[in-house]
């Protein structure tokens, strides 16, 4: 006799056994399939933080991956856990993805010990975007205080390699001391990039320190661009990213001008888990960027 | 829709034909509360007599057949410095019998998070679509509030509905398998004494309800009210012990975790349902917590129930069960938070 209630395969759909694309969103797909990927390079940045470059292994998955500055995506060490990471590199390396990641919970932990030629798993992109299209013709501050160099650095690489598409540009980059700056190996090769103002500040200099002492809203004193034709791109902890948007402000910037990216505990990164929600909002999917105006309207965002 | 009348020794040869070929879950007695009253759950059975489809509710929601308490995303294989992921969906077909509107209306706004929209699981949708699910009319429960909600009826996400008229059950019919699986016993046409009585029944069940809640207010309110005492107060009798969303038939929020084999050969992702309420729900690396205390948590939970999910997707995610009130060991009931806010704006 045959069943009444006859079975459904889900995985018999049309479509989903289709070549995994985390932006095509609204797709029904294998969600929780994870590129794998090895890690091709290690480059220790300092005690705590290293810059690794994930190579996805299968060609046509890695061809296909694609991602705007801004966003983020879920890596994961099978068998010990999977968290959220933005993408530190320039979105025109098609080769590798690179996350610049410190050494901060179970999983970082684990991963601080990996070797290069470790396989790893990489699902996204995922998120929202620095909106880079919509700042062109205009002038761009880029702002960065401690660990928030990491996911200012895919934009930094946006407009470095596109500075015709931007009027003037700036880059400023504050942090506790020397020993903690971040890609300390990098800054000449993006000062040398013709019309890019570079200035990095720190709050507690040591005896080689030549630079400017202070904290990072202290710099922008020294910009000389109209501020209701700028847009400024804000990365770093809560604290030091209002600071910096209310100076802004004051300066004659429109808030809706001024871009964020928020930092929440993530266990899906699409829309599922509620574990990045601020007040209603879901971080990974309405964020992780937002302007300015949006985070204060958030409750409990800062 | 389309709809028929069945006798009910033809509903009872219906569920035995599907019980020859395929698991059916519903509502079974399993014992008696300190007051007298009987405890429902939804659970197996292996006959049509261990049904009881006059229960008021059931302690758990039907949530974990579609949702499961935990559930492995994926597994891994290790062996010489690689992996293998492999994942796997659901696939035999389930019939839950006996489900009321909320519960039924609960289904639906999950279907909105996790069927429909961004991102839809297969996980979700493989265990939605093999699930057959027979709905049934109730007179009001005790301390219930959907009606408030406008989830005390449904007209869809169902394959069979029906509502008791003495010796047939008048069936609302909302998918072609229900259909062809309900013509499988003896069935016949809507004549006009069945429409009568079934308007009646509908009548009599819809003047049960006891007054109703304002929640249209809701969303705006919680804004306003956002640092208002109400939450000091209630936030002070939480025990952040997260058995409300356990019982609570849309929350859906999950934890992931890793797990490897003593011998390093298998490993597992598994999603595990959480609560807000629970104290390293907005716990990030470093140690930094979002929401440290008591009544944060408490809080956002209403947040999401009453203005996220309006805002997300036009109707609050509660649908008035009153399951978590009655397992809250502190006491803590949505209404009284809701009358609480209410009350607060009209002292201002």
């Amino acid at each position: 006799m045959t069943p009444l209630l006859h079975p459904y395969d889900v995985s018999k759909e049309n479509g989903i056994n289709g070549p995994l694309d985390f932006n095509l969103k609204a797709d029904l797909q294998h969600v929780d399939k994870t590129f794998k990927s090895e890690i091709s390079s290690v480059i220790r940045l300092t005690e705590k933080e290293k810059l690794y470059h994930i190579r996805i292994l299968d060609n046509v998955e890695r061809e296909r991956f694609s991602f705007q500055p801004g966003q983020f995506v879920m890596l994961e060490l099978p068998g010990f856990g999977e968290i959220p990471i933005s993408i530190s590199g320039s979105n025109s390396q098609k080769g590798f993805i690179e996350l610049c990641i410190r050494q901060a919970g179970t999983v970082t932990n684990v991963l601080h010990k990996a070797k290069p030629g470790a396989k790893v798993g990489i699902r996204g992109p995922f998120g929202t975007h620095f909106p880079m299209q919509r700042m062109k013709g205009h002038s761009i501050l880029l702002i960065a205080g401690g660990l928030g160099l990491a996911p200012l650095r895919a934009p930094i690489f946006y407009v470095t390699e596109n500075r015709s598409d931007f009027n003037q540009v700036y880059i400023f980059y504050g942090t506790t001391d020397p020993s903690t700056l971040l890609f300390d190996y990098q800054y000449e090769q993006w000062r040398r990039v013709d019309g890019v103002n570079l200035s990095i500040i720190v709050e507690k200099p040591d005896a080689n320190w030549r630079g400017p002492v202070g904290l990072v809203t202290s710099l922008l004193d020294q910009i000389d661009v109209l501020m209701d034709e700028t847009y400024a791109i804000v990365c770093g902890p809560p604290v030091m990213f209002k600071f910096v948007c209310n100076r802004l402000s004051q300066m004659g910037m429109p808030r809706d001008r001024m871009f964020v990216s928020l930092e929440r505990r993530m266990h899906c990164g699409m829309g599922k888990c509620c574990r990045c929600n601020v007040g209603s909002t879901y971080v990974c999917m309405d964020g992780p960027v937002f302007d300015f105006w949006t985070v204060m309207n958030l409750k409990e965002a800062i | 829709m389309l709809f028929r009348i069945i006798d009910k020794p033809d509903f009872r040869r219906l569920v035995d034909t599907i019980l020859e070929s395929n698991e059916v879950v519903g509502p079974k007695r399993i014992d008696t509360s300190q007051s007298g009253k009987p405890i429902h759950q939804y659970l197996p059975v292996k006959s049509f007599e261990e049904l009881d489809l006059g229960y008021e509710t059931t302690e758990f929601p039907a949530k974990t057949y579609f949702l499961p308490y935990k559930e492995n995303l994926s597994t891994f294989k290790f062996a010489e410095d690689d992996w293998v992921q492999s994942i796997s969906y659901r696939l035999q077909p389930r019939a839950i019998i006996g489900l009321h509107a909320c519960d039924i209306n609960a289904l639906l706004k999950l279907d909105k998070v996790m069927a429909g929209g961004f991102f839809p699981s297969p996980y979700y949708i493989s265990r939605r679509k093999n699930t057959f699910i027979v709905g049934i009319d109730h007179e009001p429960c005790e301390g219930a509030f959907c009606r408030s909600l406008g989830t005390d009826t449904v007209n869809r996400g169902f394959d069979l509905f029906l509502t008791d008229l003495g010796d047939r059950y008048f069936v609302a019919i909302d998918s072609e398998r229900g259909f062809a699986t309900l013509h499988t016993v003896r069935v016949r046409d809507v004549a006009g004494r069945d429409t009568q009585d079934y308007l009646e029944v509908r009548r009599r069940i819809a003047s049960g309800f006891g007054p109703s809640l304002d929640v249209r207010q809701l969303p705006r309110l919680l804004d306003i009210e956002f640092e208002s005492d109400v939450w000091k107060k209630w936030g002070a009798k939480c025990l952040s012990c997260g058995s409300c969303a356990m019982v609570c038939p849309t929350c859906y929020c999950y934890g992931v975790h890793e797990r490897m084999s003593m011998d390093f050969t298998k490993g597992a992702k598994t999603k595990q349902l959480y609560s807000c309420n629970l104290v390293d729900f907005a716990m990030v690396a470093g140690g930094h917590n979002f929401r440290p205390r008591r009544e944060t948590r408490l809080k956002y939970r209403y947040y999401h129930q009453h203005r996220g999910f309006v805002e997300q997707f036009d109707e609050p995610k509660c649908v008035g069960c009153g399951r978590c009130s009655r397992v809250c060991l502190a006491g803590i009931n949505p209404p009284d938070i809701i009358r609480d806010l209410l009350a607060e704006e009209e002292r201002v």
